[in-house]
């Protein structure tokens, strides 16, 4: 499947819809002030919605919508995510943070500093200032609730316990997890994504400097992938064992299918969180000397995929049905039992919509190896019935658990969008 | 414009405003003067009040380093140690008058690497004598020096001008001070003493807030409360680890006190930055 373009979040998949404010906006950024002036607004509106597709998309992602964007849209090439604890008691002192953590993200979703230099030297300035003049990069800010918000040590916190889906709770032990406290859980969380890494920091940097005094940092992972710039041909990305990671993901631009498999749906449990969505996190470290040296074959049977065409065993290209029945000469499976792409796939009925992007933290201090390896990152409208079957089975037999280790885990609940003058988190909190 | 003109304004001394006051400008001009006054007017106070404390705390400094440095010259290591923390959070109260003199400061309070190993003088030379070596032999030299320097600071601290500027930058400076240098435990490495440092530091960023707070609830009552309930927070974080001597030594706190801590300056600090406001007109 080729997921070259990307719908904007909110308007109906597959329909690149632009709006007045799109227009205004590409307007005053491009330059094409010039022209309002000659011919009037008026004009250029009329210019440009009859031909759509001659304006040039720009690399601004709207951050209002039905949805939260960064969810469906098309993977950018960096992450910065970040999980935080919240310190303050007050539930006030929530809504005030997602009124102005919304605020804030809407302005830098359309590359603009989150606040005007002040004429008043003796204070700092609003914006920290390092994405100053640069382009918006397709950022989105993707905003998530964790199960430790509503209750923590037996206490609910906020008063919002009632409210808690029961989908919500901490994901349950898996074989082989080796979960580290440090990389673990969160009461909020926030993904930044960018396809300049210097504008996504600059986002969670900014958003957490907001939130002193009501919430602290309690992890972060920076993330990469390929950018766009290597690869014209914008295909699956590969992953750090060098093999394609991502071939089989639901269509973001089939609205049926993102109903089905990754927006919550009416009565799937409380009403807050319609058309939100379930994001899994994993810090899944890779041993990337171990896997060095083992050899093609083994490499390719651990994922039942052909390292060059990422095409599954016994087929030509990447995107090539699954033939799990099939069988070789000697009667054994063409796509071992055990292997990476059997295991996920399952009877085919679950599916997630993964983001995943690689980290390499440097060397682990520890063992002089790198530290490197998948910030798996996915979404899906019930963990219950996607993620958590799909991972049962990885972590009892797939053969790739040789060389990886979960370090991290983290469940959120990722909120629904919201309209202009309306804040990310409404629906839970008012 | 109003807001930059009054905030320059407010790096001279008063005498150069008053002194500039002329009968023939015009009458926007008579405004912004009149700002400048009134602004100038109500810090002058605030000015002087701190002008007071800081120098009480220099006065306090030289008692206490007398005392330190006699104990050092004496051979009494015992005393010498008991002394150490509790005289140094006078200097570190007053640090943002203290480090005006660039050239004092290093030498009363510089740490090893800070300075060339033959330049290296001051408290943090004696505790590494008292601590590592647990001796004082050797060390009486920089004991005798460390007081001169101490004297010498006395004497110029007079000299000092407080300007509004000094206060409201020395108040986040103060805090920086903590996240740099205090929270990593690099302060006092070999006494593990960073504690006393650390409430000294943040009990200096409070005074210069308690001075400014009455122009502050005027402008942004909000942000007054808020400080405060920072201001409290932390000290009632740094009250935890209170024990008969003053307080626990830093290697005692766990990885997830000393991130407490940490955070709970920044969360202080973030809105204290803000305390700029003070210098706009009403």
């Amino acid at each position: 499947m080729s997921k070259n373009e990307y719908i904007i979040e909110g308007e109906s998949p597959g329909v690149k819809k632009i709006s007045r404010r799109d227009i205004l906006k590409t307007a005053g950024v491009g330059g094409a002030g010039i022209l309002i002036g000659a011919s009037g607004i008026g004009g250029l509106l009329s210019v440009t919605e009859g031909k759509a597709s001659s304006v040039k998309v720009s690399d601004v992602v709207p951050f209002y919508g039905r949805h939260q964007s960064g969810i469906t849209t098309k993977a950018q090439n960096h992450v910065y995510f970040a999980a935080l604890d919240v310190t303050t008691t007050r539930k006030e002192d929530l809504i005030m943070l997602f009124k102005e953590w919304t605020q804030a993200a809407a302005l830098m979703s359309e590359g603009k500093p989150i606040g005007e230099l002040s004429s008043n030297e003796f204070l700092p300035p609003k914006d920290t200032g390092e994405a100053e003049g640069l382009s918006a990069s397709n950022l989105t800010i993707t905003f998530g609730v964790g199960p430790s918000l509503f209750v923590k040590e037996n206490q609910d916190r906020f008063g919002l316990k009632s409210k808690q889906p029961k989908e919500l709770k901490d994901l349950p032990a898996f074989s082989l997890d080796a979960l580290e406290e440090e990389w673990t859980g969160g009461d909020l969380c926030i993904q930044a994504c960018a396809d300049d890494m210097q504008v996504a920091f600059h986002a969670v940097r900014n958003l957490i400097r907001i939130a002193r005094g009501k919430a602290v940092l309690r992890w972060a992972q920076p993330g990469f992938q390929r950018t766009k710039q290597a690869d014209a041909k914008e295909g699956t990305p590969r992953n750090l064992f060098g093999f394609k990671d991502g071939s089989v993901n639901p269509d973001v631009k089939s609205e049926k299918q993102m109903n089905e498999h990754v927006w919550v749906q009416p009565g799937d449990g409380p009403n807050w969180l319609q058309n939100g969505s379930y994001l899994v996190v994993r810090r899944i470290q890779m041993f990337i000397e171990v896997w060095d040296r083992t050899n093609l074959k083994e490499q390719e049977n651990t994922f039942g995929r052909y390292r060059d065409s990422g095409a599954p065993f016994g087929q030509k290209n990447e995107f090539d049905k699954l033939d799990l029945n099939h069988k070789q000469a000697d009667g054994e499976d063409t796509i071992p039992v055990d292997s990476h792409v059997r295991l996920s796939h399952g009877d085919g009925s679950q599916q997630i919509l993964r983001r995943g992007y690689s980290y390499s933290n440097g060397m682990d201090l520890k063992t002089g190896s790198f530290d490197a390896g998948l910030l798996f990152l996915s979404f899906q409208r019930s963990p219950s019935k996607q993620f958590i079957p799909i991972q049962k089975r990885l972590s009892k037999m797939d053969k790739l658990n040789e060389y990886i280790s979960h370090r991290g885990s983290a469940l959120f609940a990722c909120l629904p969008g919201t309209k202009q003058g309306g804040f990310i988190g409404e629906t839970l909190f008012m | 414009m109003k807001l930059l003109k009054v905030s320059g304004s407010l790096l001279l001394s008063s005498s150069l405003l008053f002194g500039c006051a002329n009968s023939d400008e015009n009458s926007a001009k008579e405004t912004v003067k009149e700002t400048k006054n009134t602004v100038s007017d109500s810090f002058s106070v605030v000015t002087d009040e701190y002008r007071k404390y800081a120098i009480g705390e220099i006065e306090e400094f030289v008692k206490a380093t007398e005392a330190f440095t006699t104990a050092v010259k004496n051979g009494d290591v015992d005393q010498a140690k008991a002394l150490y923390a509790t005289s140094r959070v006078h200097y570190e109260r007053a640090e943002p008058i203290a480090e005006v003199f660039g050239d004092l400061d290093p030498k009363i309070d510089a740490r090893e690497g800070d300075v060339p190993e033959a330049e290296w003088g001051g408290y943090h030379r004696i505790e590494k004598g008292l601590w590592v070596e647990n001796t004082t032999i050797g060390y009486e030299q920089y004991a005798e020096q460390l007081m001169k320097d101490v004297n010498l600071l006395r004497a110029k601290v007079d000299t000092v001008e407080v300007t509004p500027d000094l206060l409201i930058t020395g108040a986040v400076d103060l805090l920086n001070e903590v996240s740099t240098s205090k929270v990593t435990g690099e302060e006092d490495r070999y006494s593990h003493t960073d504690l006393f440092d650390f409430a000294a530091n943040v009990e200096g960023a409070d005074k210069i807030f308690q001075l400014l707070n009455p122009a502050l609830k005027e402008k942004d009552e909000e942000l007054s409360k808020e400080i405060q309930i920072r201001f409290d927070d932390v000290f009632s974080l740094l009250n935890k680890h209170k024990n008969d001597e003053g307080y626990k030594v830093y290697t005692d706190l766990t990885e997830p006190e000393i991130k407490e801590l940490s955070q709970a300056i920044d969360a202080l600090a973030e809105p204290l930055s803000e305390i700029g406001i003070v210098t706009e007109a009403l």
